[in-house]
């Protein structure tokens, strides 16, 4: 199952060029660049763990992809979303992320139904992935 | 007839890059005093990308020229302030897309233990992907009398990026000519990736009053008749001495004779006037100890 999330979520994926030009768009407007990678999808998990620093001193694309293509040869087989976080004072927070890579294949999740008193189900979902195997090694082993 | 039909391009001189390239080589003219090899180099560069996108234009192949530069040349010859000018002067030519200068030494590219050289050279370059990394003194990088400096880990990661991002990065090494030579002769793969080899010459008497006038003129100063002869002397004077550093120490003395006019005012009890605070005179530039002749101790009046 093909996860989705962010701000191209209905969309395919990015090809570089375009993640270029959503980067160039993103340095223009004065947001730094961040890249954040996690083998855990779930889609309350918006915490992800970040690779080096928020670019706060980048000025242009070639260096954001430079860091990108860094974090995809670590982690080839690990989600990894690029975010733009606006400082403006009053908006400070993430403004713009989208996926920038992901593993070949993804089992997606399973729907979990708990039962509780009076035939009341609680629905859940959990990922295969996540169930199957410890961090760093769901989606592929880890490569060092 | 035949000649019509075949050209179907505008001239090169009236293209609208070209008259903005010229306005920007005419202000660098009046800018930088002297220096005419490096003007001379910037000049063929600018009609060379020029020429590249009438070519483009015609379908032909336009491989963008590999623009990684050296400067050397004696202390104060303008080797960083030319390499300032150098990141505007292709963003306006359209050669790197933001334009923006980071300088750097070996502290900001080498670590201090194993495995923090790569990711604060690679911090360094990331930084200054789309527009001109300048490393000074570049030949620090490279310390041949310690194997195991982190040095050469530096080096092979920009010569790396030098060579594959050529289109996202110009790299600028900038350094004393014999200690560059050293440098280069023992990293034959950084000599051989680096085009433009520019050197700067000293600067002669003239050009050095013409300096000392453009930074008067920049600070709202100037000499008075008597001043003028009097630091004409004592530029031929300083330029015998040892550590002349050229433009540099132009700016030094003057910042001297800033001090001693400041001074002589300091005492008048008149009301100064707006020509007096202006006004350098020749005894502001006497009072100077190249005159006397004193032994020198390093870089002193």
């Amino acid at each position: 199952m093909r996860i989705t999330q962010g701000t191209f979520s209905f969309l395919p994926d990015l090809s570089d060029a375009q993640v270029i030009g959503q980067v160039d768009h993103a340095l223009g407007k004065g947001w730094a660049i961040g890249i954040e990678y996690t083998d855990d999808p779930h889609p309350r998990n918006t915490f992800w763990e970040m690779f080096g620093n928020p670019m706060f001193d980048v000025s242009d694309a070639a260096g954001v992809m430079l860091e990108l293509k860094q974090c995809r040869n670590t982690f080839p087989d690990h989600y990894i979303r690029l975010t733009a976080f606006d400082s403006t004072h009053g908006t400070e927070s993430v403004v713009l992320s989208f996926i920038v890579n992901r593993p070949k294949a993804e089992p997606g999740f399973r729907l979990v139904r708990t039962e509780e008193q009076g035939r009341t189900l609680r629905y859940s979902i959990e990922s295969y992935a996540v169930q199957r195997s410890p961090e760093g090694e769901r989606y592929g082993m880890r490569q060092e | 007839m035949d000649e019509d039909r075949d050209s179907l391009c505008q001239p090169p001189a009236e293209m609208p890059e070209a008259s903005a390239a010229r306005a920007m080589l005419d202000q660098l003219d009046a800018e930088l005093i002297g220096l005419a090899p490096v003007k001379g180099r910037i000049r063929d560069i600018a009609a060379l990308l020029l020429i590249d996108r009438l070519r483009a234009e015609q379908g032909l192949q336009s491989q963008p020229p590999s623009l990684h530069m050296c400067f050397t040349g004696n202390p104060g010859t303008g080797k960083t302030t030319v390499a300032m000018r150098m990141a505007e002067v292709l963003k306006q030519l359209g050669y790197v897309r933001k334009g923006h200068l980071v300088a750097v030494t070996r502290d900001d590219l080498v670590g201090q233990f194993i495995g923090h050289t790569a990711p604060k050279t690679r911090e360094v370059l990331k930084k200054a992907m789309g527009g001109v990394l300048f490393i000074d003194e570049a030949y620090y990088l490279y310390k041949p009398e310690n194997e195991r400096d982190y040095g050469q880990e530096s080096i092979e990661i920009l010569l790396q990026v030098m060579e594959n991002q050529r289109d996202d990065l110009v790299v600028i090494l900038a350094g004393y000519k014999d200690r560059m030579d050293g440098f280069f002769a023992s990293n034959p793969g950084m000599a051989s990736r680096i085009a433009h080899h520019i050197d700067f010459p000293d600067y002669s008497e003239a050009e050095l009053m013409l300096i000392a006038r453009l930074m008067l003129t920049r600070l709202n100063y100037r000499f008075d008749d008597g001043a003028e002869p009097a630091f004409a002397r004592y530029v031929s004077l300083r330029r015998q001495q040892p550590h002349f550093a050229n433009a540099r120490s132009i700016r030094n003395a003057l910042d001297r004779i800033r001090l001693r006019h400041a001074t002589r005012l300091f005492s008048a009890d008149r009301r100064l006037t707006r020509e007096q605070l202006c006004t350098l005179q020749a005894e502001d530039v006497l009072a100077s100890r190249v005159f006397t002749g004193a032994p020198r101790q390093g870089a002193t009046t």
